[in-house]
């Protein structure tokens, strides 16, 4: 049962992403992102992280794929990009691309091979996180709510510039 | 129970994708995708392995890698706003003047 849902989650996953990269319309793509944000989300359940899951629908598909079809939204897209010519470059990208699967694909084979842990208890229980999260990494949570002021004043110091200001 | 090796390497093979979802694409919001596609790959591979670990800090550094993302992509696609107001183009080839 697992098996199926993760082959689903999973082809849904890298079928959407391909799409994205042969589609040419970039609105196409954003939503083809949100399909495939939603079966990550769907994976990440699959490895026992509830919140994680949430967090990813919410925050990715929802939140940081909305911002970009709203930023979309303010270029000029009725005219359609000229279909590019294959050549050189993409074959330099698809050699560039295979060889760096091959490597990641290496690395995470001996780290598989070398035992996988102990395999302790499940960490599938959000108050252990959250537990985590206001302990050992407290530091880090705070530092990242200044991290998205400091992102937040920027953008609009950045974008909220009159034109010729 | 699924292996971990299999979200190891879909978690290698979404990463490869963005990669060259990064190269191939010519439009500065396709490629910023892209980024976040290879974002979310190192995601699943973290998660991967706070479940075979048993650890739950897997899932405390994915929380920090969206929130970080989120950051990024505000921050990110207000340049490109800005950069299309300035420059009427989005798209790379268009953007060239860098170039030796």
């Amino acid at each position: 049962m697992a098996w199926i849902v993760f082959i689903v989650l999973s082809v849904l996953c890298v079928g959407s992403v391909a799409a994205m990269i042969l589609s040419r319309n970039a609105a196409h793509n954003a939503l083809f992102l949100v399909l495939a944000f939603a079966a990550l989300g769907g994976l990440f359940g699959l490895l026992d992280a509830p919140f994680a899951a949430a967090v990813q629908v919410l925050v990715y598909a929802g939140a940081i794929m909305v911002l970009f079809l709203f930023a979309l939204m303010m270029f000029d897209l009725r005219r359609p990009a000229p279909p590019d010519k294959p050549g050189f470059r993409l074959a330099l990208t698809l050699v560039l691309a295979l060889v760096l699967l091959g490597e990641i694909a290496l690395a995470l084979a001996r780290l598989v091979r070398g035992g996988g842990g102990p395999g302790g208890a499940p960490g599938h229980d959000v108050g252990r996180l959250g537990a985590l999260l206001f302990t050992d990494y407290l530091y880090a949570f705070e530092i990242t709510s200044l991290l998205i002021l400091a992102a937040l004043v920027g953008a609009l110091a950045l974008a909220g510039k009159k034109e010729g200001a | 129970m699924i292996p971990t090796a299999a979200f190891l390497a879909l978690a290698a093979l979404l990463f490869a994708l963005g990669v060259l979802a990064f190269f191939v694409k010519k439009d500065l919001l396709t490629q910023f995708m892209a980024v976040e596609i290879m974002l979310n790959a190192g995601n699943l591979a973290f998660l991967a392995l706070a479940r075979s670990l048993g650890k739950p800090d897997g899932q405390a550094v994915v929380l920090f890698v969206i929130t970080a993302a989120a950051a990024e992509a505000v921050v990110g696609l207000a340049i490109i706003v800005l950069v299309f107001r300035r420059r009427k183009a989005v798209r790379t080839d268009d953007l060239k003047e860098l170039r030796g």
